[in-house]
């Protein structure tokens, strides 16, 4: 008896998680397939008709912003990582006795809301606020030049308020690596480059890899960037999704979206995982 | 302190003359700023490593046994004093330029490598062409018999197979010299016999300079051809094992190495070269040691096993004291007797178990200990 009990233990205690899984994760997703499949309006009602033309009709009308968000995302991701790397790196090994505070400092923006922060962001860039009002009436810059409601202010803003969430995961996987691994690089001729390259760099892609999912998704759909830092010409997907929602109460349409989103999102993850997280790569890495 | 040339076997690698000691350390210290004080880990060691010999820093932690093979591995930059490789000044050259390679005390392999790929990592840097690193990491492979085990991923294999690996790593880049620290630290017991054995036969086979940090004194003294005792930053005894056994230099040696009793008293008079201990209760010691004259302090050691335990008051030309035996313990092989002498002083004495037991002493006995005046030493204090 004593023995089942102690066997089931672990389950007992993941069942709450499970219930909370299941119920807000499960049931909303479920429901919004389900949705997503329906005609109708809100007056009179939406009935699920198995319209697969929703999805056909929603890319048809938003590509532009499905692959706009793509890409915003992605390049606000690399830009991440090449800003990333080296901070997580110096931290992990230049940091000494400091490491925890410069991962305090590194955090302490959030603290602020996130819509405060990217608003702050929005008054930063302005025309005439207080970084280009005082350099335009120098001279330094031209009258007209503009950065708010730009592509430049969007990435921008996706990749300060993600970074954070690309700098942890490498800088944990760095913090992770042996020293005396290193050192053994070091040992066996390897330049300062080759010990990077063939040492440190394979052994901290796993935390690269965390990083770039943990970025790369949230940044791909946030809708608050492109409506506080964009202009009309920089809408992004989230802003759609969020605009059909509770806007228009086009339910369908803005179910068939996220679901595309979510699946291109799925896929590029997946392709991206083949190509970095197999050992194929790493064995590459090793030569 | 003796000059033991090591035995290098048939197969000495190197071409360098053998005149020309592999490693040379020439007064290095090393220091360290820790809390604004600083602080010295290595204090000035002088020694030269000849080549292909078996080489052992021994000593217990902290003694600064393993900050000096790290400055033979040109990790730490010594602060003062000169190391050279084969008469070459490298004191300030970085590791990655010195024909040595180390074999780390949690073998440091690359995780995310196979053993061929960990093995191949040196010459792979060196650019050794693609047929030659074939060849000899598969030689290598062969030596430390892992063939077979090309493809496996450290996490693995056996703390014992990752050891072979690491040596492999190390090994197969044919350097001046080998450095392990405290290589088989992390095998079990049984599992590190058998790899004491392998190493030296392996030194023998490739005729390499092995340098040996350990803190185990029965694993240097199994494997070396000599010995570097070190304690609180320097050298206290550099010889052979033999030497460094028989007759430890220092109170500090004779306890390190084995069990040793260290018996205080003061000169009595000197007798055809013998210094004669002035001893309360009858009996006699009998030192060789010439420069010690009437009055002076003199600290002895002898072995325990080289004394002999009995009832009544040994004859002949014996160095013998009287004591009371305090504590027996029964070892199997042998009895081990804890005898206090009249000065308060614990002499350890190892008796073999003979099939007569008449010579067997009980607790609580008044017994003589007695040994060959030569089987005892003076040393510095």
């Amino acid at each position: 008896m004593r023995r089942v009990r102690t066997a089931a233990a672990p389950y007992l205690l993941a069942l709450p998680a499970w219930i909370w899984f299941g119920v807000f994760f499960v049931v909303p997703i479920a429901a919004m397939a389900s949705v997503s499949l329906t005609t109708g309006n809100l007056l009179e009602g939406f009935q699920q008709t198995f319209s697969f033309s929703n999805y056909a009709d929603a890319i048809g009308q938003y590509h532009t912003q499905m692959i706009r968000s793509l890409v915003y995302g992605g390049v606000a991701t690399v830009i991440m990582l090449l800003l990333a790397y080296p901070m997580a790196y110096w931290i992990a090994f230049k940091g000494g006795r400091r490491k925890s505070m410069y991962l305090f400092l590194l955090l302490l923006p959030f603290f602020v809301s996130f819509v405060l922060r990217t608003i702050s962001w929005g008054f930063l860039l302005a025309d005439d606020g207080i970084l280009f009002g005082p350099l335009k009436s120098a001279g330094l810059l031209p009258a007209d030049f503009h950065v708010l409601a730009t592509e430049f202010a969007v990435i921008g803003g996706l990749v300060y308020n993600f970074l954070p969430f690309m700098v942890l995961p490498i800088y944990v996987a760095l913090e992770r690596v042996d020293p005396r691994v290193i050192e053994a690089a070091y040992d066996l001729y390897a330049s300062r480059w080759a010990a990077f390259r063939r040492v440190v760099l394979p052994l901290s892609l796993p935390g690269v890899f965390a990083g770039v999912l943990m970025t790369f998704v949230p940044a791909t759909a946030d809708p608050v960037n492109a409506r506080v830092l964009g202009g009309t010409g920089n809408t992004m997907i989230g802003n759609i999704i969020q605009t059909e929602y509770l806007t228009n109460n086009d339910y369908p349409t803005a179910s068939a979206l996220s679901f595309t989103l979510m699946a291109v999102l799925l896929v590029g993850i997946f392709v991206y995982a083949r190509s970095l997280g197999t050992e194929n790569v790493l064995e590459a890495a090793a030569r | 302190m003796t000059e033991t040339q090591a035995g290098t076997g048939e197969a000495t690698a190197s071409p360098v003359t053998p005149q020309v000691p592999a490693i040379e350390l020439d007064g290095v210290v090393k220091e360290y700023l820790a809390h604004g004080e600083v602080v010295q880990a290595v204090k000035g060691v002088t020694l030269s490593i000849a080549e292909g010999e078996f080489f052992s820093l021994l000593g217990p932690s902290g003694c600064g046994k393993t900050t000096t093979m790290r400055m033979i591995a040109g990790f730490e930059d010594p602060s003062r004093g000169t190391v050279r490789l084969h008469g070459q000044d490298v004191t300030n050259v970085p590791p990655n330029r010195r024909d040595v390679n180390m074999v780390f005390q949690s073998y440091a392999l690359f995780p995310h490598m196979n053993v061929w790929d960990n093995v191949a990592f040196g010459l792979r840097r060196k650019k050794t062409s693609e047929a030659e690193i074939k060849r000899r990491v598969g030689e290598t492979l062969e030596i430390v018999d892992l063939v077979g085990r090309e493809k496996r991923r450290p996490r693995e294999m056996s703390g014992g197979q990752q050891q072979r690996v690491a040596l492999a790593r190390a090994l197969v880049n044919r350097p001046r010299a080998l450095l392990l620290d405290e290589p088989l630290g992390a095998l079990d017991l049984k599992l590190r016999q058998a790899m004491q054995i392998e190493l030296k036969r392996i030194q023998r086979e490739v005729g390499i300079t092995f340098v040996y940090v350990t803190h185990d004194q029965s694993e240097a003294l199994t494997m070396s051809d000599r010995i570097a005792v070190m304690h609180d930053g320097l050298v206290e005894q550099l010889a052979s094992p033999r030497e460094i056994y028989e007759r430890p230099a220092t109170a500090f040696v004779a306890g390190f190495i084995g069990t040793s009793n260290l018996i205080r008293g003061t000169v009595d008079r000197v007798e055809s070269g013998n210094a004669v201990l002035a001893l309360d209760e009858g009996g006699r010691v009998l030192v060789a040691e010439a420069s010690h004259r009437a009055g002076d302090p003199i600290t002895i050691t002898v072995r325990p096993e080289k004394i002999t335990i009995s009832t009544e008051e040994p004859g002949g030309e014996l160095s013998a004291v009287r004591g009371t035996v305090s504590e027996v313990v029964y070892l199997g092989l042998y009895n081990s007797y804890a005898v206090r002498l009249a000065d308060g002083a614990e002499v350890t004495v190892f008796q073999q178990n003979a099939l007569d037991s008449s010579s067997t002493a009980e607790r609580g006995d008044a017994v003589w200990l007695s040994w060959q005046p030569h089987h005892s030493y003076a040393i510095g204090s």
